[in-house]
């Protein structure tokens, strides 16, 4: 009798075609960098290059803002909103139609799981380019000004490429700002797609400006003088350079950047619904997710059976193959990440937390870290304190709820939390008292292009989503 | 030559809209349709109240439905009717031009801002909460949330003298929030209202939430503004029946959009048309442990 | 025999962790979305045809009907030997007999509902002459329905009594207990039921008569999953689960094993711990078996209609 496993069941390859290099996007056109530096962007599940993109030069960015410049006065910021608004009702379409095409491609340059790019990023995307869309012609009814500052200068990181993209770029676009944005270095792939749906749109030349680079091609997008608004997201230390950057030059700036976010699991609980939460909070994106909820705080009369169900639980995570339409855990996004998060569980098991993770095999080829869940950690181990950006789980215990929300609020940041109850006034008491600017109860990692997304503290300032992600981009 | 006949061509029967068919009116009447020069046109379904009721019925039976869709669904929905018209243009633009007696340029010009209009409300949908709902600051540990919801049934009169405009400008806002319509066309104009009843029943909206009657004013309206199940009224086509009609929703205490300035005519008349059709639902909850 | 249950039935039951709805929902949409190809789909639909309790429930059910049903459980696919059987024929209790002859010596099972089945208003001893006159006839299995007002109105002991009541009459037929989970209504409820009809005996819970809308759903059925291995883990007695009604293709049919495999785990894929309660169901298994070996897809007209 044959045995019921599950057989690969890969998303093909085909859908999408990668051209072996690609130049920059500005004013409307690929056109070459004058900077003469290239980067290779690999699939981190073989290691393989898949491509290789320019490193835009001061030279480079100048030209897109310039472009930014002429596009903001000529034709974007003098549009009547409706029309500004119905092409991003085209570019949301079109995302749309183009979306399989889209998470493949997602799925080989970051490495994330099918599944996820196709259920997860790509509806997302979409949906936010959609939502924004409506906001271009009503702008009078948001509650600020309705007046858009200029050309934004936009950074965004490795891991939702294209989320990331889209919530940078569709509130820009919708209140008449126009962008020069620069994706990050491993994962620059899917913004120049993202480009070539622009010119699908007939959107005008220079309205979207992409330049592809590492630190150096941010540090000139983010320092020039053309850029009227600088919006970043990424790490805590990038994010205060930046502030420092733009202290005193009267640019407008939001900030989205780390997290250490704390699932806090009272005694009454839905369990195995908790267990789902704690599981899509921290191997949600194999834990490349700023809001991730890497702190699991466990009421501890209940800690011994909430561990059993969620070590059994992590057992059925199947890791492999991003393209493979059953994995759960892909491949981490970069050799350089997959070596930060080694060092912290290192550093985890070196100063006396328990580590623990299932005997899944790894693949031979490409940048692999297991499900991981340390338990015995105390507010005082670097991998209660320090972001880890990985598929680590830091587990510890209390006993009442002022002391959760004390251990849950003992962090430089303030990003996003976890409340699990079944009593709705102990999951208000607790949400009142986070300082977070996300909480989920009773559920976790869910986004929505209504709802605005940003952190307290060194989490960063301003919001994205929602009628409050306007704000960012008005004067 | 002479021995080629010429082509006959297929005329379109105009028939209701209900529930997502397309009914004739039980009574089996219908009325001849001129131009405003007096030229016939076609004959429209004269409706009668009985299929007011139906129609009714209809809107009920979609309610919870459409209105338990997510506004995001609900916006996508939208925005594929202004797809759907978009491709029909050029027979919109027809019948506007044969309706309205202008000329095609000006039809053309209408038919673009009535596709425009389903785009604005498209874009409303999931907007309306976050612009009239939020939290309330009460003194007190409670959580308090004031949230909009839609009324219920709409009984929607569309304005005279815009057949399909002024339609599309009064329904869009009402099913927007999740309402369902029950919709007098234009007495002496129903025809454009029709063929959009064509692109609504190929835009993925669910049978029921739009419902297009075409016939008398002074037979349809008495009963619709009358029943019990209708939750609220657009008057904004009642003419000089407008104060009858409030006066018989007050029966039941319809919510009543009274007709007022072509506020309709805006491209961006805001919150002002969808308000109306809503309900506004308070949620306290303790905060404590 | 039945388990003690320390307390009040209804405090024990209340104690067990509540179930959030859209949490579960959550879940079962996810595992609803894993693909199963090639191998895994020819194991997939060869299991699922062995778990398969071939149904006939109708008022207009004849003898000519069962003996034709019972010959299509024994050979699925008159035109493929390697069609394996399903696992059981169940029928009212008052066509046992013929099923039973039709039926012998074939090692499928004959499943009798019985108790009153599908409402269960009638008495206690209505119920038990019911159990027992199928078990005589040659039920090797008995589907009872639980009381569910008596549930509902919070009377669990009467539950629970009834269940060990009819477990006891069963003998050595294999006890499934339905708890019409359409009437339930809550995940919480479903939770609780499950739990009180393994305590009282059951050797299987059922979602539901097929007689209720809805009746099997993913959802139900990942809750009950969650139930027995969780019931395992605390008493080390294994139950078994049975979706029924409202699976009629063979994609439904794979995604309820999704749900056994990753929910409860390998130790419940065999017809002895899984079973799906189904009729039309059968046919498009067999045909999806068939595209699996010739790379056609086939019509309904190709299969037995009985």
């Amino acid at each position: 009798m044959e045995i019921f496993e599950y057989a690969p069941a890969p998303e093909s390859r085909s859908i999408v075609t990668i051209r072996p290099s690609y130049d920059l996007f500005i004013d409307g056109e690929f056109v070459a960098a004058k900077s003469d530096e290239r980067i290779v962007t690999v699939n981190p599940a073989d290691e393989e290059p898949l491509s290789e993109v320019a490193a835009a030069g001061e030279a480079d960015v100048d030209r897109a803002f310039t472009a930014a410049r002429r596009a903001f006065e000529r034709v974007w910021s003098p549009m009547p909103g409706a029309e500004r608004g119905k092409y991003l009702f085209r570019i949301a379409r079109i995302i749309q139609e183009r979306a399989r095409e889209l998470a493949v491609l997602e799925s080989l340059d970051n490495g994330k799981p099918i599944k996820e790019t196709r259920d997860i990023d790509l509806p997302l995307v979409a949906a936010h380019f959609f939502y924004y869309a409506g906001w271009a012609d009503k702008l009078a009814h948001a509650g600020f000004g309705t007046r858009p500052l200029g050309v934004a200068a936009q950074v965004i990181p490795w891991n939702f490429p294209l989320l990331m993209l889209a919530w940078k770029v569709a509130p820009a676009l919708a209140t008449g700002n126009t962008v020069v944005l620069k994706p990050a270095e491993t994962t620059p792939l899917t913004a120049l797609a993202f480009a070539e749906i622009c010119q699908e749109a007939g959107l005008p030349p220079g309205v979207v400006n992409i330049v592809t680079g590492a630190g150096d091609t941010g540090r000139a997008v983010v320092a020039h003088p053309g850029a009227d608004k600088v919006a970043f997201t990424g790490s805590t230390d990038v994010g205060r350079e930046i502030a420092r950057a733009v202290a005193g030059t009267g640019k407008r700036l939001t900030l989205e950047l780390g997290g250490k976010g704390a699932n806090i699991v009272y005694d009454d609980a839905a369990i195995d619904q908790a267990v789902e939460g704690i599981v899509s909070g921290i191997f949600f994106n194999q834990g490349h997710v700023c809001c991730a909820g890497s702190r699991l705080l466990v009421q501890e009369s209940i800690a011994e059976e909430l561990l059993a169900k969620l070590r059994a639980r992590i057992e059925r995570l199947r890791l492999g193959d991003p393209l493979d339409k059953n994995t759960d855990i892909g491949a981490v996004n970069s050799a350089a990440q997959l070596a930060r998060i080694r060092e912290l569980a290192a550093a985890g098991e070196a100063e006396g937390a328990t580590g623990w993770s299932p005997a899944c095999p790894l693949p031979e080829r490409g940048y692999w870290f297991r499900p991981t869940v340390f338990t015995g950690v105390t507010q005082a181990h670097r991998i209660a304190r320090e972001e880890i950006f990985g598929p680590v789980l830091s587990v510890l215990t209390f006993r009442t709820p002022e002391e959760a929300v004390a251990k849950a609020n003992n962090t430089p940041y303030g990003l996003s939390a976890g409340v699990w109850t079944e009593k709705g006034s102990l999951m208000l008491w607790t949400a009142s008292r986070l300082r977070a600017g996300v909480v989920w109860s009773n559920t976790f990692n869910v986004f929505d292009p209504a709802s605005p997304f940003g952190g307290y503290k060194e989490s960063g300032y301003g919001r994205e989503g929602g009628r409050h992600g306007l704000e960012a981009y008005l004067g | 030559m002479a021995d080629i006949s010429p082509r006959i061509g297929v005329r379109k029967t105009y028939k209701l809209y209900v529930g997502g068919a397309f009914p004739r009116s039980e009574s089996g009447r219908s009325y001849p349709v001129t131009s405003p020069a007096g030229d016939h046109l076609a004959n429209a379904a004269l409706a009668s109240r009985k299929d007011v009721r139906d129609a009714v019925v209809a809107a009920r039976k979609a309610f919870p439905g459409w209105s338990g869709r997510t506004a995001y669904n609900r916006g996508q929905i939208l925005y594929r009717i202004a797809e759907m018209m978009e491709g029909r243009r050029a027979q919109f633009a027809e019948e506007v031009a044969a309706a309205e007696g202008v000329s095609a340029a000006r039809a053309q010009a209408l038919v673009s801002a009535a596709v425009d209009r389903w785009v604005y409300y498209a874009g409303w949908a999931d907007k309306i909460g976050q612009v009239l709902g939020g939290a309330n600051p009460v003194s007190g540990p409670y959580f308090n949330l004031s949230e909009p919801e839609p009324t219920g049934v709409v009984g929607v009169f569309a304005p005279a003298g815009s057949p399909l405009l002024g339609l599309v400008s009064v329904l869009a806002p009402v099913i927007t929030s999740g309402n369902t319509a029950v919709l007098v066309a234009d007495e002496r104009a129903p025809l454009p209202a029709v063929t959009l009843a064509e692109a609504l029943a190929t835009s993925d909206l669910p049978g029921g939430v739009a419902n297009i009657l075409t016939g008398r004013l002074a037979e349809l309206a008495p009963p619709l503004a009358g029943h019990a199940d209708v939750n609220a009224l657009d008057l904004a086509g009642a003419g000089g029946l407008a104060a009858e009609l409030e006066a018989l929703a007050a029966t039941t205490l319809k919510r009543v959009l009274r007709p007022g300035a072509d506020d309709w005519n805006d491209a961006d008349p805001g919150l002002s048309r969808i308000r109306p059709f809503l309900e506004t639902k308070t949620v306290w909850h303790p905060i404590g442990r | 025999m039945p388990d003690t249950i320390p307390g009040s039935l209804r405090a024990y039951l209340h104690g067990l962790p509540g179930v959030d709805e859209v949490g579960v929902r959550k879940r079962a949409a996810d595992l609803a979305t894993r693909s199963i190809k090639t191998t895994a789909k020819r194991a997939a639909l060869d299991l699922a045809i062995r778990m398969v309790d071939l149904t006939t429930l109708e008022g207009a059910d004849t003898p000519g009907k069962v003996r034709a049903l019972a010959a299509k459980a024994m050979r699925p696919d008159p035109s493929d030997a390697t069609a394996p059987p399903v696992a059981a024929l169940c029928v009212y209790p008052d066509m046992v007999a013929v099923a039973a002859e039709a039926l012998a010596g074939s090692g499928v099972g004959l499943a009798s509902v019985a108790t009153g089945f599908p409402s269960g208003r009638t008495s206690l001893e209505v119920k038990l002459a019911d159990t027992a006159a199928a078990v005589a006839a040659g039920a090797t299995e008995i589907d009872m329905v639980i009381d569910r007002g008596a549930f509902l109105a919070g009377d669990h002991g009467k539950v629970f009594d009834e269940i060990t009541a009819v477990k006891e009459r069963c003998g050595e037929a294999h006890l499934k207990v339905i708890l019409e989970t359409g009437e339930l209504v809550t995940y919480d409820n479903v939770r609780r039921a499950s739990w009180l009809a393994m305590h009282a005996g059951a050797d299987f819970i059922k979602t539901s008569t097929g007689k209720v809308a809805p009746a099997a759903t993913l959802p139900v059925t990942l809750i009950m999953l969650e139930a027995v291995r969780d019931y395992r883990a605390a008493t080390g007695r294994q139950v078994g689960v049975k979706p029924a009604g409202g699976i009629r293709t063979a994609k439904d049919a794979i995604r309820y094993l999704v749900l056994v495999k990753e929910i409860a785990g390998d130790d419940w894929l065999d017809p002895a711990w899984f079973r799906l309660g189904a009729s039309t169901l059968l046919n498009d298994l067999l045909m999806q078996r068939t595209k699996l070996s010739t790379g056609h897809y086939s019509g309904p007209d190709y299969y037995t209609i009985d």
